[in-house]
């Protein structure tokens, strides 16, 4: 039976994410808390891990939330279902290519769908960067300033500044991560 | 024909062994493989496949890896060179995942993941602030793009039960009526 959900599960995140891996993050956030498969720092720590290893994040966050929920068969279910959307339109497409991308309807429907999926992608990346350096936050009370994540996140922020800037070379996702792990254990301790 | 399918699949597993950093950094990659060094597709072609890819659902580098594997050899290639740039992936993830308990034990890495934290938040952020700033400013963009982002933090706030899903197919909704008539807007 989980096995179908994670099947079903990927297959609908596959079918709805629209502009990159990132896009769909605020999905699988959603469907990973509505199934009570992983809790927030759980699921930040797999997107850090997938951010930092090879190939498309997508893939990658599938794999490993079906692995976590039912091992090596849950990981299969969850990565077919997760590419099946994909593979089956662009077969479909590949027959008319020129066609679908002129037609108008198509078009009309994309500019639709561009801000919202920005939007949406902006404000999970605000609740999650809240969550990190607010203790308790969304909860009623208790809120209170985490000044450590601040701090790495302080430097972090700095680094990428002068790093872009001054060197004028593209801060890598994996050079943040990198980073941002030192920072970790620079601030925690070891 | 076999040599071609084997060749789809080793092109497109290498790709998916050395793309890091997501869709949009696999492009570069894809090109030099698949059209430069291979000429299996022209590179105009090609770019007209990352706007296609762009534009429907899924990861980028999957629509182009069965793309291009279908024009090359139907779809015995298509499903070549999709499984190869989805392998490495899945090995690498399944393998993590085996170690991840016993990894995460650790104090030093546990510590170590409270960083890395912070670094995923500025990326997911990063990617949306890119992608509102290439949005064309319009009122109906600088709406929909606020509504949609105030009803995601109202489902993780408020603990919403509604589904996100509904907001692509609102924005899609809404394109079509506004645009869909023509050339106006």
């Amino acid at each position: 039976m989980t096995l179908l959900v994670l099947f079903v599960t990927f297959f609908k995140i596959g079918l709805f994410t629209f502009g990159g891996g990132y896009g769909m993050i605020p999905l699988i956030q959603q469907e990973v808390f509505a199934h009570g498969w992983l809790d927030a720092e759980t699921l930040f720590r797999y997107i850090g891990i997938c951010e930092s290893t090879p190939g498309p994040i997508a893939v990658n966050m599938a794999t490993f939330i079906g692995a976590s929920q039912a091992g090596l068969p849950g990981s299969l279910c969850a990565t077919v279902g997760v590419v099946l959307p994909s593979f089956v339109i662009i077969l479909l497409i590949a027959a008319v290519m020129k066609s679908f991308r002129e037609n108008r309807f198509v078009k009309a429907a994309l500019r639709g769908i561009k801000p919202v999926v920005a939007g949406m992608i902006a404000a999970t990346g605000l609740y999650i960067a809240l969550k990190c350096v607010i203790v308790n936050f969304g909860a009623l009370s208790g809120m209170s300033p985490d000044l450590k994540q601040i701090g790495i996140a302080a430097a972090l922020g700095l680094s990428a500044l002068i790093w872009t800037k001054a060197l004028r070379r593209p801060f890598s996702p994996i050079l943040l991560i990198l980073l941002s792990a030192a920072l970790g254990v620079a601030v925690y301790g070891i | 024909m076999r040599r071609r399918i084997v060749e789809l699949f080793a092109a497109f597993f290498k790709i998916g062994l050395f793309t890091f950093g997501g869709g949009y950094a696999m492009i570069s990659l894809i090109e030099d493989e698949v059209a430069r060094r291979r000429g299996w597709i022209g590179e105009e072609e090609l770019t007209e496949v990352f706007a296609v890819a762009e534009s429907t659902p899924g990861p980028i580098a999957i629509n182009c890896a069965t793309y291009v594997g279908y024009r090359q050899a139907g779809l015995a290639g298509g499903v070549a060179a999709t499984l190869g740039v989805v392998l490495p992936s899945f090995i690498i993830i399944y393998v993590i995942s085996l170690f991840l308990d016993r990894f995460m034990a650790l104090t030093v890495i546990a510590n170590a993941f409270r960083g890395i934290q912070v670094a995923v938040a500025f990326l997911i952020l990063r990617a949306g602030v890119r992608l509102i700033r290439r949005l064309p400013v319009s009122a109906v963009n600088i709406v929909a793009c606020a509504l949609a982002a105030a009803a995601v933090m109202a489902v993780n706030l408020l603990g919403w039960r509604f589904s996100t899903i509904w907001l692509i197919v609102c924005g899609a909704a809404l394109g079509l009526a506004l645009y869909g008539g023509g050339d106006r807007a």
